[in-house]
């Protein structure tokens, strides 16, 4: 395979030029190598432009060579495998990957939008908030125009066919990043028997080791890392996640990992999952995580063809790339020059090298002269020129009173390099401050109080490999209780202090956040419209809000703001990194826990029995209800009228196991129930049931259901199915922590038991053929009577209770024989037309009773509200009895349960319909009440509905109207009693 | 994410308690009949940067409640006991 498409390729580096890739961008077949991102492998095809920018859709090439990178995001592959937004810079090349530059239409040389860019007065600072946020309502109708005009890449819509997987680890010493810290500090710590867990985001170990020139104890960089990853693979006690970055770190030195598992193949293998999203627990984590070069800020420093100096040499030693032909390097500190040396040594000579401090040590001047290359010292740039690439600088000198002389370099490439920032993204995100050092003109590590973490090498400020190198090694020495005190920040002796940053004077825009456009005038004129706090001026342009968080811009705004406002940088103050540190897929975070397995499906212990019996189900909560069992051509209308029609004239039988059962026993059940219902209980016999309702402590209703007593100190609590934890936790706080000296057990059994309630007139002669021998006669069973016995071996518990209006009975067995009581019913049931009905219906039949369920019970609404204020007691104190008589929640236009009909009997109403006034003004703000359940009526055939209604119980018999769609639907409906059918109960007794 | 080393199961992931609320409130007598009183148990509560006493429920463990001790601001549990325990 012949590379000469690849003219910027050159010899050296760590791309494997065994292995040549072939990859699209922008519909382009180019060719790199395997060890090449994608942005290495662009710039060696000459490739400079990638994407145009946010809000200007200014032209921007690749400008770092890591998740720096605020210019090179392409939305990566295609269809259901596409992503936006990925970094060029950090995504690994593979064959057949496929790339699109993004935020340009129609094409990325020729973009329409960039007449944004002509508009750019009206797009400044605060623009957002200006101009579309008034009057209210006006972002609603803009948001779309500027989502397309300005933003991102594109996601899909499509499903995603990949899989990914939380998985958890632990270890003694956590260590992230494997650049010469992370690598010693991985190696002392493992030689001391530590596990350790090593985290690297790159696909190669090494960091800046990788392509920086340098020495660690008398070895090149390159021979010290080969050798080092060595012994590291040597070594059983380090387990090493390369791909993985650490995007979180939160409390108990837990760090949130995502192992980029497959993101460097084309077709992953279906077996393995696409990415890992790695719970770390660590007892000590060393953040080892480098630094970032800062650029300076100029006329049109967003041009392609400019980038960091660093980047220019992983460029070269890593990639074996040539950024440009004619290089010119921008500095004011020592690395620049360590670049320079470094390019001469692979026989790249710059082309000049502009150096903003005054004076400029002698020794850089002697490198320059023997390299031959021009130096211009305290001379700055003041705007880059060029198009669609660099052409050229404009460069003056710095401040000799003279006026400034505007100087002409010709050149293509511009790297740059204006000091350095300490990856703290991580310990800020656990709350701590990162404190500015004048000397180093840079922001270093706070003080981690606790010792559980440190962090080492460039990361607490060190600008060498064998500083970092042994850093390294004595903060892992520190963790690891080797050594008494911590290691100290780089804190360097007799060092000048740094030159104060250019600002030069352009009508060129200056950029600072090159993601977002924001530029330094932005920066100025949020502070001349009185913001101060770097966290307001963050919130106000935008600086740092992009998805890279201002990783190369932060610095340069908090400078600025020091220099309008005249103040200390160490005064101004910070912002805050949270979580995640570079961008995460939704896949990641959430795991295997999608669709079917968002949450446990619980299944009655009758699913069996209703899969034979051709149930349709529904979700509910947790739990996989039959929702109605159709019969030949039926739908879920058809069936349930069906379904609730044959219970009001013969007999059906559904499912009540997902109700919650509290099994209560002690000898102070009695006195114990009798605290937390609102009625009595005292006085209920042993074979007895009640219905009770519970409120919370702030009088509101929390629960109801019906509690059986089995036996002198033993009864059975039934909850609503919703309910069931929130009442077992509620029960077990009162008595142990509140009323500890009650003897009262409780225990959860709703798995234990389970139940059907069979109702319709012909229910007691389907209990009398099911049950030969077993008397259950109005006089044997009364209502709200109990009975429980063993049948054939088969344990039965029944109780007479209703919640359809009908004679009905619940009759419950142990889980696991809940197929036999089933066939035992269903063919006792055989005379008398048993059939089945499912949750819809057993949902019609007690909205035509007017009995209340979950929309009722909303966590807003008092036992009066609900119409049971009846039931509770004037003579004894109970939970909520207090509370429940407080001004507001006994106002007489308090919302009140009430019945709908809508005037025309075949119109539907909805849940969540807001009621008005029959008055006929326009219906506006939140009405008098609101629709809670639905249901047509088989009993009245029309549809008919429950509300809650302020002073609903005043009403009945008025018109008023149910309104839906923002006021499109207006639909009359009459107030009548909740109690549809059967208001006296007769039936009950039928 | 927490640990607490719950008296009966032992040391245990967050995920399988549920929070309770502050517990240096104590619930007034059941015949205490001032809704001021009532008031200050379900609505007042401390907010300490520091110590704070609260209670968990295991729920998908043994089922105690816990009163637990946990600094506000560097999430340190301090001090784990059965709820039972400590009322008076
Ligand atoms: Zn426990």
């Amino acid at each position: 395979m012949s590379t000469d498409r690849q003219k910027l390729r050159i010899g050296g580096g760590l791309v494997d030029r065994g292995k040549p890739v072939t990859f699209r961008f922008d519909g382009r077949v180019l060719k790199g190598f395997a060890g090449d991102t994608l942005a290495s492998a662009l710039l060696a095809n000459g490739r400079h432009l990638v994407g145009r920018s946010f809000k200007y859709h200014r032209p921007r090439g690749i400008f770092a060579a890591g998740v720096e990178e605020p210019n090179a995001l392409v939305e990566l592959g295609a269809e259901d495998r596409l992503t936006p937004n990925v970094q060029a810079t950090a995504q690994e090349l593979y064959e057949g990957l496929q790339a699109k530059s993004q935020n340009r239409w129609p094409s990325l040389r020729f973009d329409l939008m960039a007449v944004n860019n002509l508009f750019s007065r009206f797009l400044t600072a605060g623009f957002y908030y200006k101009t579309f946020m008034w009057p209210a309502g006006a972002w609603e109708f803009y948001e779309k125009f500027i989502r397309r005009a300005a933003g991102m890449g594109k996601g899909t819509h499509l499903p995603d066919p990949d899989t990914y997987e939380h998985v958890h680890d632990h270890a003694d010493i956590a260590v992230v990043g494997s650049g010469p810290a992370g690598l010693s500090a991985a190696l002392t710590a493992a030689e001391a028997g530590k596990d350790v867990l090593l985290i690297e985001q790159d696909f190669e170990l090494g960091g800046t080791l990788l392509y920086e020139a340098g020495e660690i104890a008398g070895q090149a960089n390159a021979d010290w890392r080969r050798q080092t990853i060595a012994r590291i693979n040597g070594e059983p006690k380090i387990r090493v996640l390369t791909r993985t970055t650490a995007f979180g770190y939160y409390e108990n030195n837990i760090l949130g990992c995502v192992e980029r598992v497959q993101d460097h193949v084309l077709t992953p293998d279906p077996h393995v999952p696409r990415q890992r999203l790695r719970h770390v627990r660590a007892e000590k984590v060393i953040l080892a995580t480098g630094a970032f070069e800062r650029p300076f800020v100029f006329g049109n420093n967003d041009l392609p063809g400019i980038l960091l100096s660093s980047a220019a040499e992983a460029y070269v030693n890593r990639y074996a790339v040539l950024p440009g032909e004619k290089m010119v390097l921008y500095t004011n500190q020592e690395s620049g020059y360590r670049v320079a040396a470094s390019l001469l040594e692979r026989g790249i000579r710059l082309a000049a090298i502009i150096d903003a401090r005054s004076p400029v040590p002698t020794r850089h001047h002697h490198f320059a002269r023997e390299a031959g290359i021009p130096l211009y010292p305290a001379h700055e740039v003041a705007e880059a020129k060029g198009g669609l690439h660099l052409k050229g600088l404009v460069i003056r000198k710095i401040g000799d009173g003279l006026e400034p002389r505007d100087i002409r370099l010709d050149c293509d490439t511009l790297i740059q390099s204006a000091g350095w920032a300490p990856v703290l993204h991580l310990q800020s995100q656990r709350g701590i401050k990162p404190v500015y050092h004048a000397a180093l003109d840079s922001y270093l590590p706070g003080k981690c109080a606790d010792g559980q973490h440190a962090c080492a090498g460039a990361a607490a400020g060190y600008p060498t490999s064998e500083d970092a190198a042994v850093h390294g090694h004595k903060v892992a020495r520190y963790l690891i209780g080797a050594a008494k005190t911590a290691p100290r920040l780089y804190a360097p002796k007799d060092a000048p202090p740094p030159s104060p940053a250019p600002v030069p004077l352009t009508r060129a825009k200056c950029f600072v956040d090159l993601q977002h456009d924001v530029t330094r005038s932005d920066i100025e004129q949020g502070v001349r419209e009185g913001f101060r706090s770097p966290e307001h001026i963050k919130r106000y342009t935008t600086q740092g809000m992009a998805a890279d968080q201002g990783k190369t811009g932060n610095i340069n705004t908090l400078k600025i703001l020091s220099q309008v406002q005249d103040k200390e940088q160490s005064g101004v103050g910070t912002t805050t990194f949270r979580p995640p540190y570079t961008p995460l897929t939704i896949g990641a975070v959430a795991g295997r826990s999608i669709a079917g397995e968002l949450r446990p499906t619980r299944l009655s212990p009758f699913h069996d029995c209703h899969v034979r019996a051709g149930a349709e189900f529904i979700t509910a909560g947790d739990w996989l209800r039959p929702w109605y069992y159709p019969g030949p051509g039926e739908d879920v209308t058809a069936a349930y009228i069906r379904e609730a029609g044959e219970v009001r004239s013969g007999v059906g039988m559904v499912d009540v196991s997902t109700l919650g059962k509290i099994d209560i026993q002690g000898p102070d059940a009695a006195e114990f129930l009798n605290r937390v219902y609102v009625n009595g209980w005292k006085t209920l016999p042993v074979g007895k049931a009640r219905y009770g309702l519970m409120l919370r402590d702030d009088g509101m209703v929390m629960d109801d259901g019906t509690t059986w007593r089995l036996g002198e100190h033993h009864y059975f609590m039934t909850t609503t199915t919703t309910g069931a934890g929130a009442v077992m936790r509620h029960l077990e706080y009162l008595l142990q922590i509140d009323w500890p000296e009650l003897k009262v057990h409780l225990t959860s059994v709703s798995d234990e038991w389970g139940g059907v309630a069979i109702a319709g007139p012909r229910s007691r002669a389907v209990l009398g053929s099911s049950f030969p021998g077993v008397d259950v006669s109005t006089e044997a069973i009364p209502h709200m009577g109990v009975l429980e016995f063993d049948h054939e071996g088969l344990p039965v518990r029944i109780c007479r209770l209703s919640f359809s209006g009908e004679l009905a009975f619940e009759v419950y067995t142990r889980a696991g024989f809940a197929g036999n009581l089933w066939d035992l019913l269903t063919e006792g049931g055989k005379p008398h037309d048993l059939r089945l009905y499912g949750s819809e219906a057993l949902g019609a039949l007690r909205i035509e009773k007017g009995h209340v369920a979950g929309p009722e019970l909303d966590g807003r609404t008092t036992a009066d509200d609900l119409g049971l204020g009846g039931m509770q007691s004037t003579k004894k104190a109970y939970v909520g009895s207090v509370l429940k008589n407080r001004e507001g929640l006994i106002r007489n236009d308090r919302r009140q349960l009430a019945g709908l009909k809508p005037v025309e009997g075949d119109t539907p109403l909805k849940a969540g319909m807001l009621l008005f006034e029959g008055d006929g003004i326009t219906p506006k703000g939140h009405g008098i009440g609101h629709v809670t359940s639905v249901t047509y009526s088989p009993e009245l055939k029309r549809h008919i509905a429950l509300a809650l209604l302020a002073e609903g119980r005043e009403r009945v018999g008025t018109l008023i109207r149910a309104v839906d769609n923002g006021g499109a639907t207006v639909i009359d409906v009459k107030v009548c009693s909740p109690h549809f059918i059967d208001p006296e109960g007769e039936r009950l007794h039928a | 994410m927490l640990r607490i080393d719950c008296p009966f199961c032992g040391l245990r992931d967050e995920t399988e308690f549920t929070y309770g609320g502050d517990a240096s409130r104590t619930r007034p007598p059941l015949d205490e009949t001032r809704a001021e009183v009532w008031n200050d148990y379900v609505y007042q509560r401390p907010n300490p940067k520091g110590l704070h006493s609260e209670y968990w429920f295991h729920q998908h463990g043994c089922r105690s409640w816990l009163k637990i001790t946990r600094d506000m601001v560097s999430h340190e549990i301090t001090a784990v006991a059965y709820a039972k325990d400590t009322g008076e």
